[in-house]
């Protein structure tokens, strides 16, 4: 890859990531985090090739280390993102039908207040 | 080009638009968790590509190393608390800066022989890429061990910072040098000078970690979040792989925005928060004094339970007291007595950016409860009651105040506006920023001292027999 075309797609890549990343509401900024560590994660692939092409013992030792590590930040960062966005729903979706119910009482005429579940939240199974 | 070639590339494309689409998707709580999957299938895509490079060697231990990763991650991934998910981040994101730092070392090691030389830009890159992967490394690893607790106390020493630019400048020289070497424009000191290079890098990132305080630490795993990021794709350049140039790009910018607003957030400088070691120092503002009152659970339960409308704020204290069920309990009994009840989020509430709504989240609080600062302020006006509950420096008045204080002019949620506040707190001792807060002293603010679950308890109590 020729240095000139690589800086375009540095260049493209930083303003994708600018105005993508740009458009995620606040709510959502510790599970995007999370997110975007994953996606760096893709070292994983520039460290297997540095491992299948590694000589010296020294070499490979490092390799087998960039490799450890690179796994640890794709598998962990996939991980723990999916667990918060797991538990991100709606009022809609823990209301499960019975948000209907006590809507009346909890309108309040405010049309800002979503309906309001009557029941606890299902255990989202995923507390550790 | 052989098609296996044809086949890695396309299929490194693949991952690269997945990434992108599944970054946008996050845009929506609605679609992100469909995001993040189809960012995985774009993980496994290439790394199952990559397999297929031909004339790669050690395929056997690349899958073991593979495996090993996994179940680590897998281990420690599934059982980290809610709570304590920044420093998993933040570990998990150093891994990757470290592994960046590996790639270089190999490439640059393997330049050492004259015949295996890069070409200067590669060469740069590389160390660029290795210098800033260290670094990520070695701060992340402090800011771990800070948050989960490990490292206690504050280790900052006069004239530290110019230690730190000592450090910085050898590692920089060694940079220089190893540049140098690989072009054949001076003498390559080989593998000592490589990974000496990139030991002295990884030193500056702790030395530069240690000082700053828990406080900061938000900014700080977002800045190595993006210093990652560029660190892999300086070395998609050195190792000519565009998806790692791509990713590693779009999580830089990424970063560099969340750090940007972070320290917005605090309004200060990032800059302020690396070298001034504010976080670190509780300082002591003696400005604000007066009595705090007191108020019963069962007067507080029956403030909100006949309100119209009650706006909680929380802050991480209620997460430490592992108080946000309850408090959902209770909002959820206030909402069936037809009290309308909003969630008040400040930006750096919790540890982390949305550190806050990920804890609210767990407790099944529902998202379209929640609002941000600039959203939910006006309204205070219009609430009966706030109920603020482990929140200290987001609700301090002397950010609004007193321009001695360190948090001057951060913005704050205006609970104060609100006709009654009542404020949930452990004791009478000051906030994660070490400062005293006047809104406590205010004429419509009531104190309901106690331990946050207990607290919340009382207030279910006295809001059924209400």
């Amino acid at each position: 890859m020729s240095g000139w075309t690589a800086l375009y797609i540095f260049m493209l890549a930083a303003f994708t990531g600018y105005v993508v990343i740009g458009a995620v509401p606040v709510i959502l900024h510790t599970p995007l985090m999370s997110g975007a560590n994953f996606v760096h994660g893709i070292v994983l692939v520039g460290a297997m090739v540095t491992l299948g092409f590694a000589h010296t013992t020294l070499e490979v030792t490092i390799g087998v280390i960039a490799v450890v590590l690179a796994t640890l930040n794709v598998h962990g960062g996939f991980v723990v993102t999916v667990r918060m966005l797991a538990m991100f729903k709606s009022s809609r979706e823990r209301g499960a039908g019975k948000g209907d119910a006590t809507a009346g009482a909890a309108g309040g005429g405010d049309a800002g207040q979503p309906d309001a579940p009557s029941t606890p939240p299902a255990a989202s199974g995923d507390r550790p | 080009m052989t098609p296996v070639d044809d086949v890695i590339k396309a299929s490194y494309f693949a991952t690269a638009v997945l990434f992108i689409a599944g970054l946008r998707s996050m845009s929506s709580p609605a679609t992100a968790r469909r995001g993040i999957i189809w960012a995985g299938v774009g993980m496994t895509v290439a790394a199952l590509a990559t397999f297929f490079t031909p004339g790669m060697h050690h395929i056997p231990l690349m899958i073991g190393a593979i495996a090993v990763g996994m179940g680590l991650a897998q281990w420690s991934g599934r059982r980290v608390p809610m709570t304590a998910m920044p420093q998993m981040i933040a570990l998990f994101n150093g891994m990757g800066g470290g592994a960046a730092a590996a790639i270089a070392a190999v490439e640059l090691i393997k330049g050492g022989s004259a015949a295996a030389h890069h070409p200067v830009d590669v060469a740069i890159l590389a160390v660029v890429g290795a210098l800033i992967g260290a670094v990520s490394f070695g701060g992340s690893l402090i800011a771990f061990a800070k948050l989960q607790g490990l490292i206690k106390r504050v280790l900052s020493f006069p004239g530290q910072n110019l230690v730190d630019l000592v450090v910085l400048a050898v590692a920089v020289a060694g940079g220089v040098l190893v540049v140098l070497g690989e072009t054949g424009a001076a003498t390559h000191y080989g593998t000592p000078l490589v990974l000496g290079f990139i030991g002295v890098a990884l030193l500056f990132g702790v030395l530069m970690t240690l000082p700053i305080g828990g406080a900061d630490m938000p900014v700080v795993i977002s800045l190595y979040n993006a210093l990652t990021g560029l660190a892999v794709a300086f070395e998609g350049y050195v190792l000519g792989n565009p998806a790692m140039i791509i990713a590693g790009m779009v999580v830089g910018a990424a970063g560099t925005m969340l750090t940007q607003l972070m320290a917005r957030a605090m309004n200060r400088s990032l800059a302020n928060v690396l070298f001034s070691g504010f976080g670190a120092t509780p300082a002591a503002s003696g400005a604000a004094s007066g009595s705090a009152r007191p108020i019963e659970a069962g007067d507080a339960a029956i403030m909100l339970a006949y309100a119209d409308k009650v706006i909680v704020a929380p802050g991480y204290g209620m997460a430490v007291a592992q108080a946000q069920h309850k408090v959902w309990e209770l909002a959820q009994l206030l909402i069936d007595r037809g009290v309308q009840v909003k969630f008040a989020i400040h930006p750096v509430a919790g540890r982390m950016p949305g550190h806050m709504n990920v804890l609210l989240a767990e407790a099944g609080v529902p998202y379209d409860y929640i609002y941000d600062l600039d959203d939910i302020n006006p309204e205070f006006a219009t609430a009966d009651a706030a109920l603020v509950i482990g929140a200290n420096d987001t609700v301090n008045l002397s950010a609004r105040t007193d321009p001695g204080s360190p948090i001057y002019g951060m913005p704050i949620l205006d609970v104060g506006k609100a006709d009654n506040v009542v404020v949930i707190k452990r004791g009478a001792g000051v906030g994660f920023a070490g400062v005293e807060n006047p809104l406590f002293f205010e004429d419509n603010v009531r104190m309901l001292y106690g331990d946050g679950q207990e607290a919340v308890a009382e207030l279910i109590r006295g809001v059924k027999n209400a």
